[in-house]
């Protein structure tokens, strides 16, 4: 996808035109040239090479493709690339600290909350705009965050039970550290 | 699924904006939320040769309850504000009904209910909510602002009214006068399916009396179907079970489903009936609790 | 000394968390799309958009006209490099881009290799086909049709569009059987075409080095070695030129089995422009085009006797494959093991005619996430055993016990010849009926009754064969289905393991390293493993029908005996003894006279590299090629409630029980999460999962908008059981379970909904059970058919 990012333009006659994009990705300023077609995750695979972000459909269904836009999870497929200038994006790369994992990858390891592992970078970006919001959400309401997310493999209780444990772990660690409540 | 390709501007003044559409002559569309058209793209069933995208024009994020009572959304106002506006349940019943079933809540944290409405999806949600509530879209164009009902704005399916020089800035939803009533249901077969057959009901009462009755069909048509004439029969009394009764029928007549792998035209014309039924007993059940 | 802890150190039995997971949660996956290779192109195909027509002209001079585009296929130049068509696993023949006609909507007709894959989009666009329509045969009865158009006439010698007629059992015997009965009962349904759809499509990278002619494609297959066969006999290149790369799969079901026309345009491109070419399918290219399952219109009777007792069963199978017979199964069974069918049951006697047949459809017939069309075998004998206790107006619970094979009864031959291994059926049933509360569920039913809802209990039992299989059955393309393992023991006990089967999200990479820890003693942590890489892993026939456990799994203990067999020399010589005073417990070998004198296997190890005895050739390796003596026959019990609202035909699960017994878990947790998510899928055909078309030949179902999974809000919950009945002949007892509840799951649906429907004289729905379905039912009292084309208004 060179051409996409860096070759352009071929010749004269085909110069198509780009667009400069700056986005702040997992905390780090980015700034790329795009066509304005290019869509976001397309962006962040090829482009950043973050290949952790997966594109599943065409149709905004699956949500394999989530990101979490300024803290809210989005379809990175059902947005331009361009629609991201000026605004903060993090992707499945970083949801881990420097040296821990996150609570929610940690929930979807102990839970099983995964077999191939396709869907599962989505799933846990939904689950911690879910768990930011809602630090203590009922099964319920954790299956209801999630049903923009298509699973196959895992069917969906042991990741409903992987949310529900990171849920847990991390309403723990804040009690710990007298934040929260 | 890659789209074709098109220029794309991202004004960040409305007057930039209708002044791009003016220059495109048609050939150039809005990029709202975003969440319809860009799987168009993708599909490469729609190749515009522009977008101007919106979602840098500042001031159309509004959700916002006028002095009147009255609603305007805002053209960049997504589904997910309205699902999260807890204080919509009492004035806007439907509305609150609705916003929840709106495709999938990563879709609703993009779309938004204006681009849905221009959308104009047949199975869509917002048009037959906004259509049951009697309420209006503001379009701005270089000679200024005009409001057209959605009952008017809907042309067909996936057709609206607007000029190509023209943005939806807000949809703008009337005060109930009295007490306001109503709910949403729609059959679908998981979150995120297109409807089968959904209902939309907006009432006004003063006490157990209905003093205005509108209703919408969604995914029975070629078009979001206006059946606030069915509606006319709670007009001007209790809802009894014999009007229920008479709304249903009506909505049913007037509903135009075709047989697909959704179901057959009679059952989802059947699914209007329960659905008009279950909405309005459920109004009745509220107003005998309440009295 | 004390022994170890097998559970501690990762043993049989223990829930390990999983090792490929931390690649998985870090988004560090590493998937072919994920693959990017220096100078790589990329590829697009252009699809038909109709099922039947001749092609007239194909015009792509404006394509080639795109900047950025580097070659445009099309079939005439495929067959000038003799590749326009290609063997599928069935021994029948597929076109890899159509040359004379195209025969279904998304067919190969082009392809576009370009610098991105926007630009091969676009260049597909500007290619101009002019298509002559050719009437359209969309379902088995048009197929027959005596005035049907001929679809293969591509193929010398076809006639018709029968694809086979092929039967199995005792015709005559089944006769005496139904001469004798007192009853007999029927069913006819049809198993709608459904689509294993992974959320990750098919794709190829293909890379031609010119300067050592070798050939290396990455490439989502679940068995690499068969691809490496097929490509070699297909491109015409030695099988050691070719190298194929199965990296991380995006889930597979069955649908990642055969060979596709984009992996062969994909690695000719390659060979023509000497540079790598990356093609990824989008969604609807991957629903439209790649292999679908079922499919099968089913009817049959079972003769009864009046006290419950089956005495006989007449299956026919009419089967629809699509344009071509791509079934992905042994070569014996053309369709598939459709005769395990009633295998749980102790029936006198059987008998399955079976007949294929080509429409204008896509191409299949995969085995979706089951063992060779187990899946409609099975369903279509549980909906048969219901109606039959219906018929006989026996209770479903009581129907089943008076007919399950008896637990002192094993091994048994079936009624078609199968020879099942294990069980305690009647145990599964009472831990059913006990979790789902059977006996207080009349009472449930009334009390729904008087709110206007309508509740079911539906119940689902049985075992399948899983594990193809032993060598003198079962071959692919000739090749015999056995699988190998290969285990390198280095110097400090840290070990390398190497399988011909390929995980998927199965979690080989863990429970193999279990399997070894098992047998010995080596923590599992020690032991990585790796699969998919045909360089270097040993042949296999890959992963699918639920093989790995049985086949795979079973090599992996055998290569580890051999292990432990060389290691035992070697602390014979560490401990001065002779071999045969050398005894053996978890992780270490000791002297039988004096139990405190021992060494460990990692000193073993050390020895076989530093300090072997005179003679001993060097190394701690080795390679086990396993050919099962038998399939193995885990057993299942499905019991599912549901409340029906009559007035929308909108059904829920209130309810759902899962007792399985698959033999030993290796580890349960991974046990249980397959079942999990086979019960998902189960769940997804019963209420909403279908391909259909119209009389066009349009495929309904293209993309996930129509296509209809379902999401974590509807999927019910399941609540799981266990019996263990070990293997007898598996080497640690274990038997398949990948797939048993996609098999079983389905039925256990149906059932509960047709049990709430008991009072309309309904027979039968067929899936998907949507509430329109539903609905129709109770209002007109009749059987609704799935029937396709779909519904169309007049």
């Amino acid at each position: 996808m060179t051409s996409l990012f860096e070759e352009v333009p071929r010749a004269e006659e085909d110069a198509v035109p780009v667009r400069t994009v700056s986005v702040t990705v997992n905390g780090e300023r980015r700034t790329v040239k795009v066509e304005p077609r290019l869509l976001l995750a397309h962006m962040i695979r090829h482009g950043l090479k973050l290949t952790g972000t997966h594109t599943g459909c065409d149709t905004s269904n699956c949500g394999a493709c989530t990101v979490l836009l300024d803290g809210r999870p989005v379809k990175s497929c059902t947005m331009l690339a361009v629609q991201a200038d000026g605004h903060e994006v993090t992707t499945v790369e970083g949801l881990a600290g420097q040296s821990e994992l996150h609570p929610v990858q940690e929930g979807f390891k102990d839970e099983h909350g995964l077999q191939c592992g396709f869907c599962t970078p989505g799933m846990m970006l939904t689950a911690k705009a879910l768990l930011d919001e809602n630090p203590d959400p009922t099964e319920d309401e954790v299956r209801w965050a999630l049903s923009g997310n298509l699973c196959r493999c895992t069917g969906y209780q042991n990741i409903v039970k992987s949310v529900l444990w990171a849920a847990k772990k991390q309403r723990a660690a804040a009690g710990e550290t007298g934040a929260g409540e | 699924m890659y789209p074709s390709r098109f220029g794309y501007e991202s004004p960040r003044a409305l007057d930039e904006a209708i002044e791009l559409l003016t220059r495109g002559q048609g050939e150039a569309k809005i990029l709202a939320g975003g969440q319809s058209l860009i799987p168009m793209l993708k599909l490469r069933f729609a190749s515009p040769e522009m977008l101007v995208d919106i979602n840098n024009l500042p001031g159309l994020s509004h959700l916002t309850v006028d002095p009147d009572g009255s609603l305007r959304v805002g053209a960049l106002c997504r589904h997910s504000q309205l699902e999260r506006a807890a204080a919509l349940a009492g004035p806007f019943p439907t509305i609150a009904a609705a916003a929840p079933l709106v495709a999938d809540p990563i879709v609703r944290n993009r779309g938004t209910l204006v681009g849905s409405i221009c959308h104009a999806d047949p199975q869509g949600d917002w048009a037959a909510v906004a259509i049951a509530l009697g309420a209006s879209v503001v379009a701005q164009g270089p000679s200024g602002r005009r409001r057209i009902p959605v009952a008017d704005f809907v042309s067909g399916p996936f057709q609206n009214v607007l000029a190509y020089d023209e943005v939806a800035v807000e949809v703008v939803f009337p005060a109930a006068a009295g007490t306001a009533a109503g709910g949403y249901l729609k059959l679908e077969r998981r979150v995120g399916d297109f409807a089968t057959a959904g209902v939309a009901v907006g009432l006004e009462r003063s006490g157990s009396v209905v003093t205005r009755a509108g209703m919408a069909l969604t995914g029975v048509g070629g078009a979001t179907i206006d059946a606030s004439g069915a509606a006319q029969a709670l007009v001007g009394g209790e809802l009894t079970a014999d009007r229920i009764a008479r709304a249903a029928e009506g909505a049913a007549a007037a509903a135009k489903p075709r047989s697909d792998h959704r179901g057959s035209a009679a059952y989802k014309r059947h699914i209007v009936h329960t659905f008009v039924t279950r909405i309005l007993t459920r109004v009745a059940d509220d107003v005998e609790r309440a009295a | 000394m004390t022994a170890l802890d097998e559970i501690k150190i990762g043993g049989l039995g223990a829930s390990r968390r999983r090792v490929e997971d931390n690649r998985f949660i870090r988004g560090k996956g590493n998937y072919v799309d994920d693959i990017v290779l220096p100078g790589m192109l990329h590829m697009e195909i252009l699809r038909s958009p109709v099922a039947h027509a001749r092609i007239v002209s194909i015009d792509t001079s404006k394509a080639w006209a795109i900047p950025g585009v580097r070659l445009v296929l099309t079939g005439e130049m495929m067959a000038k490099r003799n590749l326009a068509w290609m063997p599928t696993l069935s021994y029948d023949t597929q076109a890899v881009l159509a040359t004379d006609k195209v025969r279904f909507q998304g067919q190969e007709v082009a392809c576009v290799i370009a610098d991105d894959p926007y630009i091969a989009k676009d260049a597909c666009e500007a290619i101009v086909v002019e298509y002559e329509t050719l009437p359209v045969v969309v379902n088995p009865e048009q197929a027959l049709a005596t005035d049907a158009p001929l679809i293969r006439d591509d193929k010398e010698n076809q006639q018709d569009n029968v694809v086979f007629d092929w039967e199995v059992g005792d015709a005559a015997g089944t006769d005496r059987a139904f001469a004798q009965a007192d009853l007999v009962s029927k069913i006819e349904l049809h198993y709608p075409r459904s689509h294993p759809s992974p959320i990750e499509c098919c794709g190829s990278i293909a890379d031609f080095d010119r300067s050592t002619s070798k050939l290396t494609v990455y490439m989502t297959t679940q068995a690499p070695h068969i691809i490496r066969a097929a490509v070699s006999l297909v491109a015409e290149l030695p099988e050691h030129m070719i190298r194929i790369v199965s990296p991380d799969i995006g889930g597979g079901f069955g649908n990642k089995v055969p060979v596709y026309p984009g992996y062969v345009m994909s690695i000719l491109a390659s060979i023509l422009l000497e540079r790598p070419v990356k093609w990824i399918e989008d969604k609807t290219g991957n629903l439209i085009s790649t292999g679908f399952g079922r499919d099968v219109y089913l009817r049959g009777e079972m003769a009864l006797r009046k006290d419950g007792k089956i005495l006989g069963v007449r299956m026919h199978t009419l089967s629809d494959h699509g344009a071509f017979f791509a079934d992905a199964q042994p070569s014996k069974f053309k369709i598939g093991l459709m005769h395990s069918a009633f295998a749980a049951y102790d029936i006198p006697a059987a008998h399955l005619l079976a007949r294929g047949v080509y429409t204008n459809k896509a191409p299949g017939g995969v085995a979706y996430r089951c063992s060779f069309r187990v899946t409609e075998a099975m369903f279509f004998q549980e909906r048969m055993v219901q109606a039959a206790a219906d018929d006989l107006g026996m209770d479903q619970a009581e129907f089943r016990r008076v007919n399950f094979v008896r637990d002192d009864d094993f091994p048994h031959r079936t009624a078609f010849g199968f020879l099942t291994d294990s069980g305690q059926y009647g145990k599964c049933l009472d831990v059913g009926l006990e979790a789902i509360g059977y006996a207080d569920f009349q009472e449930r039913k009334k009390e729904a009754a008087a709110r206007g809802r309508l509740l079911g209990i539906g119940i689902s039992t049985m075992t399948e064969p899983l594990g193809a299989g032993n060598s003198r059955e079962y071959d692919i393309l000739g090749i015999k289905m056995f699988d190998s393992a290969e285990l390198r023991v280095h110097m400090t006990g840290k070990a390398l393991l190497r399988t011909g089967a390929k995980t998927q999200g199965q979690g080989h990479e863990t429970t193999w390293a279990q399997i070894v820890a098992h047998e010995l003693g080596l923590p599992a942590e020690d032991v990585v493993v790796e699969e998919g890489d045909t360089d270097t892993a040993p042949f296999g026939m890959g992963t699918y029908a639920s093989r790995s456990t049985p086949v795979a799994g079973a090599a992996v203990a055998m290569v580890a005996r051999k292990i432990r067999a060389k290691a035992r020399k070697l602390a014979a010589h560490l401990l001065e003894v002779s071999e045969e005073d050398v005894e053996w417990e978890l992780g270490r070998f000791y002297v039988r006279s004096a139990p405190n004198r021992g060494v460990t296997i990692q000193e073993c190890a050390a020895a076989a590299y530093s300090n072997m005895p005179d003679g001993m050739e060097p190394g701690l390796e080795n390679v086990a090629y396993y050919d099962p003596p038998n399939l193995t026959w885990p057993f299942a019990c499905y019991i599912a409630t549901v409340e029906v609202d009559p007035q929308t035909g909108v059904w829920d699960v209130l309810n759902f029980v899962a007792v399985d017994d698959c033999g030993v878990r290796i580890n349960p947790m991974i046990v249980e999460g397959q079942i999990m998510g086979g019960l998902t899928e189960a769940y997804a055909m019963a209420s909403m999962q279908f391909i259909t078309y119209d009389a066009e030949g349009n495929c309904v179902g293209s993309n996930y908008m129509d296509y209809l999974l379902p999401t974590a809000w509807e999927t019910p919950g399941f609540e799981l059981h266990e019996v263990v009945t070990p293997c007898p002949h598996h080497p640690i007892g274990a038997k398949g379970i990948g797939e048993c509840a996609t098999v079983g799951g389905p039925a256990a649906f149906v059932n509960a909904v047709m049990d709430a429907l008991k009072g309309f004289g309904v027979r039968n729905i067929d899936m998907p059970m949507l509430p329109d379905r539903v609905h129709e039912a109770i209002t007109t009292g009749r059987d609704v058919s799935g029937h396709p084309p779909v519904r169309q208004d007049d």
